[in-house]
C-alpha cells in the first residue's frame, strides 16, 4: 500500500473514520511486513531521540563545530520565562526547543534527521512544546510522527526534501509542513485540516534558498528550524479555524517541486549564493579552511 | 516512483551535523576498517573536494576516525574520537589534498598501515543522505556500498574462477545479490565484489582462499 497524494491519503483516512497516523503506520506494517505494534515501537524510539536532544540543547547549550552557533535556544527560554513575550508563550516554546535541537546537531550530538540532519529542529520542536501543554503521552505524540511522515513520503515522492535538489523549502520547508500536518491531528483536528496546514506552511515557504554560510549547517540553518516552528504552529492555528487554501495542497507540492528545480546550483547547497555569499559570508567561510590534523 | 518508509523520513537516528559529511564519513571510516581487518597501525587520510574545505565544520575528521575505531553513525563518542584513538594507540594524520579529476567532490583516501604491516589504500566517497561507496582498494578500482554483507577477492584473470567462487558460496546456502568483476588489464589480477544477502562466515572465506587462482579474500561486514 502507498499513497501518491495528500488527497488520497485524506481520502482513505476519512472514508474509514480513523485518524492519518492510522493509516500511515498501517501502510508501513504492511508495507515492511512486520506487526503494528513493533512499527509503533520503532516510532516511540525516534521520537525519544528527539526528545533528549531537546531536552540537553536546552539544559546544556554547546558551540557548533563551526563555532558560528551555540546557545540561542536557551537563551530564548530564558526570555520567554522572564518576559510577557510579543508572540505568545506557545510559539517562543516551540522555537527555543527547535533551535536547541539544531544546535545539538551543529555540535555533534544525537538528532533524528526530520526529514534531513539540516531541519532536525521543526518537528521536535513544535510536538515537544503541544506534548506539555496539551499532557499529551510519548505515544501519542509518536502517532503525530506517523502522521508527520506520511505528508512527508508525498512530499518527497512529488517534490524533494533534500536542499541540494530543492533549496531549503525542500527541507525546512517540509519538515515544517508535516509539522503543520501533525499538530492538526494532535488538536483534533480533521484530516482535511491537517492538509490544509500542510499546504499553509509550504505556501509561505516556497522558493526558500539553500545557501549555508561556509557549507556548515549552521547559518542560517538553526534560525530556518526556528521560523519553520512557529509557521507550522500558526498554519495548524489557521487550519483548525477552519481556513482553507485556495490552491489544494497537492497542487502546493507540485509547486514547490517545480520551483525546486528551477532554482540555480548556486542556490541548492553549494555555498555559493544567497547568505553564504555575502560579505560576512565569505569571510567567515574563509576561516574554515583546511589546516591539518595528526595525532 | 520510489516508495519511501515512514523511516526514511524520520531518521536516521544519527550524530550531525550532516548525512554526507558527518554520517557519510563514519560508515567510510568504518568500511576502512572492515578492509583493513580491524583498527589500522597507522593512518594518513586524504581529504579531497569538499571535504577538504568543510571537514572541521563537519566533523568529518572527527566521522572518519570515528569510524575507523568501529563507531555506528549514532555514537556521541564520535565527538572525542581523536582522544579514544590516541588511547588506542592508533597512529593518525589527515592531510587536505587534490585527489585529481574523476573523483567525487566527498572523496577520501586512506593510506593505512595493518597492525600486520600490510600496506593498504582505500579510496570512497560520500554521496549523499549518508550513503557511501568505496572506489578503489590500492588504485585498483572497485565498487562497494556497505549495505550488505561483501567478500572482496583478488585473483588471477583466468576461467573458472568466478564459477568457483560462486560455487562455493551457493555450497553453503549464500545468496549472491550483486556481483561486478574489476580487472585492469586481461589475465592479470583481478577482483571480484560479490554481496551477499547472508554473513559469509571464516569457514567459507578459507575454502575460498584455497582455490589455486585467488590470492586474498576480505570479508566486508555492513555498515
Ligand atoms: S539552508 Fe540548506 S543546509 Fe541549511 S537547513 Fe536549509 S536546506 Fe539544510
Amino acid at each position: 500500500m502507498c499513497f501518491y497524494s495528500v488527497k488520497e491519503l485524506i481520502e482513505e483516512a476519512e472514508k474509514r473514520a480513523v485518524a492519518i497516523s492510522t493509516v500511515a503506520k498501517e501502510m508501513e506494517a504492511e508495507n515492511q511486513e512486520v506487526s503494528l505494534a513493533e512499527i509503533e515501537q520503532r516510532m516511540l524510539k525516534q521520537w525519544l531521540v528527539m526528545k533528549e536532544a531537546a531536552k540537553a540543547g536546552l539544559k546544556e547549550p554547546k558551540k557548533s563545530m563551526g563555532g558560528l552557533i551555540g546557545g540561542e535556544g536557551k537563551l530564548l527560554e530564558e526570555y520567554r520565562l522572564k518576559n510577557r513575550t510579543l508572540a505568545g508563550h506557545m510559539i517562543n516554546k516551540a522555537v527555543s526547543r527547535a533551535l536547541a535541537v539544531a544546535e545539538v546537531n551543529a555540535s555533534m550530538g544525537k538528532i533524528v534527521a526530520a526529514p534531513t540532519a539540516g531541519s532536525c529542529g521543526i518537528l521536535p520542536g513544535v510536538l515537544l512544546t503541544v506534548q506539555e501543554e496539551l499532557c499529551l503521552s510519548d505515544e501519542k505524540i509518536a502517532d503525530g510522527l506517523f502522521t508527520a511522515s506520511a505528508f512527508g513520503i508525498i512530499i518527497a515522492q512529488k517534490a524533494s526534501i533534500s536542499g541540494a535538489e530543492g533549496g531549503c523549502q525542500a527541507e525546512c520547508g517540509a519538515a515544517g509542513a508535516m509539522a503543520g500536518a501533525a499538530l492538526v491531528e494532535l488538536a483534533g483536528g480533521t484530516p482535511s485540516q491537517a492538509g490544509e496546514a500542510c499546504a499553509f506552511v509550504l505556501k509561505n515557504i516556497l522558493g526558500l534558498v539553500c545557501d549555508p554560510v561556509a557549507g556548515l549547517v549552521e547559518v542560517p540553518c538553526a534560525k530556518r528550524n526556528a521560523m519553520g516552528a512557529a509557521l507550522a504552529l500558526v498554519a495548524a492555528d489557521m487550519a483548525l479555524a477552519g481556513i482553507k487554501s485556495v490552491i489544494p495542497v497537492d497542487e502546493v507540492i507540485e509547486a514547490m517541486g517545480e520551483v525546486g528545480c528551477a532554482l540555480p546550483e548556486s542556490l541548492r547547497e553549494t555555498a555559493k549564493g544567497g547568505l553564504a555569499a555575502t560579505a560576512t559570508g565569505r569571510m567567515l567561510a574563509k576561516r574554515f579552511l583546511f589546516q591539518g590534523e595528526t595525532s | 516512483m520510489r516508495n519511501f518508509s515512514c523511516f526514511d523520513i524520520l531518521g536516521p537516528v544519527m550524530v550531525g551535523p550532516s548525512s554526507s559529511h558527518t554520517a557519510g564519513a563514519v560508515r567510510l571510516g568504518r568500511l576502512a576498517r572492515a578492509i583493513a581487518g580491524g583498527l589500522p597501525k597507522e593512518v594518513k587520510i586524504l581529504l579531497h573536494g569538499s571535504f577538504s574545505q568543510t571537514y572541521r565544520g563537519h566533523g568529518t575528521d572527527l566521522a572518519l576516525i570515528g569510524g575507523l575505531l568501529g563507531f555506528e553513525t549514532d555514537d556521541v563518542r564520535i565527538r572525542d574520537s581523536f582522544e579514544i584513538a590516541k588511547q588506542q594507540g592508533l597512529i593518525f594524520q589527515l592531510v587536505p589534498t587534490n585527489l585529481g579529476e574523476g573523483f567525487h567532490p566527498n572523496s577520501v583516501k586512506f593510506l593505512i598501515t595493518t597492525v600486520d604491516g600490510e600496506k593498504l589504500s582505500i579510496t570512497g566517497a560520500s554521496v549523499g543522505g549518508g550513503n557511501v561507496v568505496i572506489t578503489h582498494i590500492n588504485d585498483d578500482e572497485i565498487e562497494l556500498k556497505g549495505d550488505l554483507p561483501a567478500l572482496i577477492t583478488t585473483h588471477r584473470d583466468i576461467p573458472g574462477v568466478i564459477s568457483q567462487v560462486c560455487g562455493i558460496l551457493a555450497g553453503h546456502n549464500i545468496n549472491i545479490a550483486f556481483m561486478r568483476v574489476f580487472r585492469k588489464e586481461k589475465r592479470k589480477l583481478a577482483h571480484m565484489v560479490v554481496e551477499t544477502d547472508e554473513k559469509v562466515e571464516p569457514d567459507v572465506l578459507e575454502e575460498i582462499l584455497k582455490i589455486e587462482t585467488v590470492e586474498n579474500v576480505r570479508a566486508i561486514e555492513p555498515v
